[in-house]
């Protein structure tokens, strides 16, 4: 029988009270939000709070919405949400791709967007996802609220750029003409984690490359990106020939480890060929490539 | 917190599963615990609208919504047409596996009523059977479906006369 250790429990009924109550508690308090990564944590004592702080009340950070520009993404929306959401399928389809291999719908129902990404498991989906989109997180405090990078966000495995007494409450994906996105990964069986994925998002001006971000999941990308792929395919044109090479790229930059899914030149094959596709497919779904065989933007 | 529309008061240690306050605390041992890794799905109860795997959902965080067990799926003595479709497929052998299925199955079927047997698959991909092969399960889920359509026409023709 698995359960969690003795700890404390608190409800928090606003971000500034879950704010007062990390500030009141210390590095020894926890942000309980789905608790899909954390409570399965703390059964087996890699996680041991003191206190957990429940933000399942905060349904103000429950959305998914497009302002200014941006998507935007409150970080107590369930993966559920986000595959159900038309408007960011619409303008990403990198997140629908994503969430549908994201552990199974009934996990999905209840696991958070934001404690996915707070978890920082290096083998987690969205975390390249937001990387290839070039998302901001937006990460509240004491003293009010600061923007970082999605790339910068991580500073490790299972770290991050979230301080004790901070809470990450939104996620910021710009939407820019001309962009298509995709995902894609393999997995061992049905709602596992990856053997390895990538992820892609391009914005084209007919077939020139404007800007590209390539996100990559469980081979050791630093930031969870490939940027030297990226540069090599910035202000190019978007051919076979080009996508395929910054596959290779990809997997020469990238450094994966062998473990029970997979030995590294496995996972490094995977690096490469994934992102491949991954670029084909964004490339198609903003409309290049002369060969138009791929999905229409959706 | 309201289980099957009775309202529970209870003091519980913040650690305590749901899981366990369901089957320990309320005696309602109709949802059953099984690898308590959130991978096999036979916790699965409804935390209001949607279902989740009550292996990985404190008690607490249940407090003040809605839970449907396996035990509130049935109107009285009137089976739910899921509940009929798994007796009437053979869907269930040792029955572990039962109470999960089922509650999925009529999560799926309110937000899609007519669904194939690959997105009944789908639905069910986060739970383990080891007896059927998941043939039996996605034929009685078709039947339950099937039925509804059936009685719904039936009582639009009524309407109509």
């Amino acid at each position: 029988m698995q359960v969690p250790a003795h700890c404390e429990y608190e409800r928090a009924a606003s971000v500034e009270h879950a704010i007062r109550l990390l500030t009141r508690y210390g590095p020894e308090a926890r942000i309980l939000a789905g608790g899909h990564s954390l409570i399965p944590m703390m059964k087996l004592r890699l996680a041991q709070p003191e206190v957990l702080i429940d933000i399942n009340g905060l349904t103000d950070l429950c959305y998914i919405t497009v302002a200014d520009r941006e998507l935007r993404i409150g970080a107590l929306a369930r993966h559920a949400h986000l595959l159900d959401s038309q408007v960011a399928g619409q303008y990403f389809a990198i997140l629908h791709d994503a969430e549908r291999v994201i552990a199974d719908p009934i996990v999905r129902n209840w696991g958070t967007i934001g404690g996915s990404l707070c978890q920082a498991d290096p083998s987690e989906d969205l975390s390249a996802a937001f990387a290839a989109v070039k998302g901001t997180m937006v990460i509240a405090g004491p003293d009010g609220i600061r923007t970082v990078s999605a790339r910068e966000f991580h500073t490790g495995p299972y770290e991050t750029q979230v301080g004790p007494a901070e809470l990450l409450t939104e996620i910021r994906l710009p939407v820019r003409p001309g962009g298509g996105s995709a995902y894609l990964k393999v997995a061992r069986r049905a709602g596992d984690w990856p053997v390895g994925a990538a992820g892609a998002a391009v914005w084209l001006d007919g077939e020139m490359i404007i800007d590209v971000g390539i996100g990559l999941t469980a081979v050791g990308a630093a930031h969870f990106a490939a940027a030297e792929a990226e540069e090599y395919l910035i202000g190019e044109a978007a051919t076979a020939e080009r996508l395929a090479r910054a596959g290779q790229i990809a997997a020469e930059h990238c450094r994966p480890v062998g473990d029970q899914r997979g030995p590294a030149d496995y996972k490094r094959h995977l690096a490469g060929e994934l992102t491949a596709r991954a670029l084909t497919l964004a490339v198609r779904r903003a409309g290049g490539l002369a060969d138009r065989a791929g999905s229409p933007a959706a | 917190m309201t289980v099957n529309g009775t309202e529970y008061v209870r003091e519980v240690e913040p650690r305590l599963l749901l899981i366990h306050f369901l089957r320990d605390e309320l005696r309602l041992t109709g949802s059953h615990w099984g690898c308590d890794t959130s991978n096999c799905g036979v916790c699965v109860v409804w935390l209001d609208e949607t279902p989740v795997k009550s292996c990985t959902v404190l008690a607490a965080m249940a407090d003040g919504h809605r839970v449907m067990t396996v035990e509130g799926l049935s109107r009285g003595q009137r089976l739910d047409p899921v509940q009929q479709g798994f007796a009437a497929c053979h869907g269930l052998q040792c029955g572990f596996c039962t109470p999960g299925m089922m509650l999925t199955a009529r999560w799926l079927l309110n937000r899609n009523p007519h669904p194939t047997a690959a997105e009944i698959r789908e639905a069910i991909s986060g739970q383990v059977c080891r007896c059927t092969g998941y043939e039996n399960i996605v034929r009685s889920v078709l039947w339950a479906s099937e039925a509804e359509r059936a009685q719904s026409e039936g009582a639009q023709s009524e309407g109509a006369q």
